[in-house]
């Protein structure tokens, strides 16, 4: 008999403790989906002490599932983070609200070389978080040549030394601009010899993978890869372990500029609450905050400013700043619409041709 | 010679099943954040694992549920075994195949289906999906652990305790239920680590108001996992173990005074 009424005890006492996280009352709670590990939590502190706003904070790894969430329904989320690519996606099928730049006042601190993009051409939907290239990560002992172009992807010297990325865009983006095209090139003629190249290059690669390259390269298993840019920023802040002979390189022909973006999708339901965060994301000094914890350039010029005086040899890295000339000569993807399937079908073939 | 022989197969294999575990353990006072580097002993993985919020929360809702959803699946599942045990003929057939469908399905499958039936029937996603969804993946295996502990049972036992003017209740919590507590102690331990680990119901059912430490850790793949998820495993490691040595003592006990 106690014991029953022990368990029910505590049955009652866990039901209670779960009530009052799921039920808030009338204080508006934001929604918040951003991926995995890329914010400085602290910052939701203070945005929820400075506004009384209370913040559920969730995080995805892909645009793909988190796509999958907001289209499923039956929750509702106030403000995402996608990728350049997934913004043209939402847009097109009509997923987003335009926001509302007048409870935005801080969007003039964003780079105007940033606004009015490829995926949203009149900055109507997005506000840009985070930016940055994808580029060769090398190491510095097993390559002696200079990284500065797409060719060295395909040398025969580094024969089963090359990791590639196993991501349709940017496999077929690199083989594009090392032959001199578009990475959103919608010409036939043009994909089918950036697929040959892919092809040809096969034999030289040691493996097609995703986030593994940066480990596989930093602990020396291969010599030189394709990846993003911050895969080498992660390096390069890690304090505790000496990485100096990994470097990262983006080729002078230009590269894919990729951003994660801010934006209300129409599940929304506290619009001017969810505008209040993006506009205090960009406050210059939260910005700042957030782009030193997190590592990667900010679009935000005041943040930037402040961390050219603190750190201006970070500046000098491509990864984190590359040339205004590499940067003039790279592109954003834009949706292809239906040639997404071209691309995955010749992509396929590479894979197990 | 032989005895050296089987020694060392047994010890490779225990090796083959805890060194990743060790590992991990030891992993989680590695100084840096790249994996496959030593840089030096450290705590602060454990300090900063109680520092996130993200971490925190969703451990928090990953034990609630886990616990729920264990107490609830077993109480609902040793009554269910108790029901199919002594059914008949097509009846019993029929119940046993349909328990053994959501054991058998994949996971995707029964998320997906989950997430449609909620959405369809207009319940918001949250805590109360995601523990009905374990509740409802938890109940076959409890079913399972409990019905062989039924076969085993001395059908004549409670019989005769009725006979004794035991109501049908009494018997069952007298003579019934402490017969095949083993089985329902193991289902419960099956119903608790399966909900624990489980991932893709989750997903599909949490909706925006909870996650559990699965969808966290899944989240970091594009940053690169952190050595905090190293020192929470390890703590639920040692959690794993501490229950089970307890457990195993326990019904140790038990069993010697059955004797």
């Amino acid at each position: 008999m106690k014991k029953r009424v022990a368990a029910v005890i505590a049955i009652v006492a866990l039901l209670a403790m779960a009530l009052p996280m799921s039920g808030c009352g009338e204080k508006v709670v934001l929604n918040v989906f951003n991926w995995g590990e890329y914010i400085d939590l602290s910052l939701l502190d203070l945005f929820e002490e400075r506004t009384g706003i209370s913040i559920n904070y969730k995080t995805y790894e892909t645009n793909e599932s988190m796509l999958a969430k907001l289209e499923a329904g039956g929750s509702s989320y106030d403000v995402v983070f996608p990728s350049d690519y997934a913004v043209s996606e939402m847009i097109r099928k009509d997923l987003l609200l335009p926001l509302n730049f007048d409870n935005i006042p801080n969007f003039k601190y964003v780079d105007e070389r940033f606004k009015n993009l490829g995926y949203d051409p009149e900055n109507k939907y997005s506000v840009p978080y985070f930016w940055g290239t994808i580029g060769i990560l090398y190491n510095k002992e097993m390559v002696d040549d200079p990284v500065d172009t797409w060719d060295i992807l395909w040398n025969p010297k580094y024969a089963g030394q090359i990791l590639m990325k196993k991501d349709v865009r940017d496999a077929m983006g690199a083989a594009l601009k090392m032959l001199g095209f578009s990475m959103n090139s919608k010409n036939d003629e043009e994909l089918k010899k950036a697929q040959q190249a892919l092809i040809d290059q096969r034999s030289l690669v040691a493996g097609y993978y995703g986030d593994e390259i940066k480990d596989l390269i930093a602990n020396g298993d291969a010599a030189l890869g394709l990846t993003y840019s911050g895969d080498y920023m992660e390096l390069y802040w890690d304090e505790d372990a000496d990485f100096s002979h990994i470097g990262f390189a983006v080729p002078r022909e230009g590269t894919n500029m990729w951003f994660d973006t801010m934006v209300i999708p129409k599940t929304c339901q506290h619009k001017k609450e969810a505008e209040m965060f993006i506009n205090f994301m960009l406050d210059p000094d939260v910005s700042y905050q957030n782009a030193v914890t997190v590592g990667y350039p900010s679009p935000n010029t005041e943040a930037m400013k402040r961390i050219m005086e603190e750190s201006p040899e970070v500046f000098e890295l491509d990864a984190f700043w590359p040339d205004d000339e590499i940067i003039s000569k790279s592109e954003v993807y834009v949706d292809l619409g239906e040639y997404n399937s071209v691309y995955n079908q010749l992509w396929t073939e590479v894979l197990v041709d | 010679m032989k005895k050296a022989a089987v020694r060392i197969y047994m010890g490779l294999i225990f090796l083959f099943l805890y060194a990743p575990i060790i590992v991990l353990i030891i992993f989680s006072f590695n100084k840096t954040k790249s994996r496959g580097q030593w840089a030096g002993f450290t705590l602060d993985w454990y300090v900063d694992l109680f520092k996130d919020r993200t971490i925190t929360e969703a451990l928090y809702y990953t034990v609630t549920i886990a616990i729920l959803a264990t107490v609830i699946s077993t109480i609902v599942g040793t009554l269910a075994a108790i029901g199919i045990h002594y059914m008949r003929g097509f009846g019993k057939n029929l119940m046993l195949n349909v328990n053994n469908i959501p054991v058998l399905n994949p996971d995707i499958v029964t998320g997906v289906a989950l997430m449609t039936l909620f959405i369809s029937a207009g319940i918001k996603l949250g805590f109360v999906t995601m523990l009905i969804a374990h509740v409802l993946f938890c109940i076959p295996y409890v079913i399972l652990a409990v019905l062989p502990k039924l076969r085993q049972l001395n059908r004549h036992i409670a019989e005769a305790a009725m006979d004794l003017g035991a109501t049908p209740s009494y018997a069952l919590r007298k003579i019934i239920l402490p017969e095949i507590r083993p089985g329902i102690i193991s289902g419960a331990l099956m119903a608790f680590t399966m909900s624990i680990d489980d991932f893709v119901i989750s997903f599909f059912t949490a909706g925006n108001e909870v996650s559990n430490l699965s969808i966290v850790v899944y989240s970091m793949a594009r940053r690169g996992v952190k050595p905090t998820i190293n020192a929470l495993s390890t703590l639920m490691f040692l959690a794993v173990v501490i229950l089970l040595f307890i457990i195993n003592k326990k019904s140790g006990e038990g069993e010697e005074l059955l004797l």
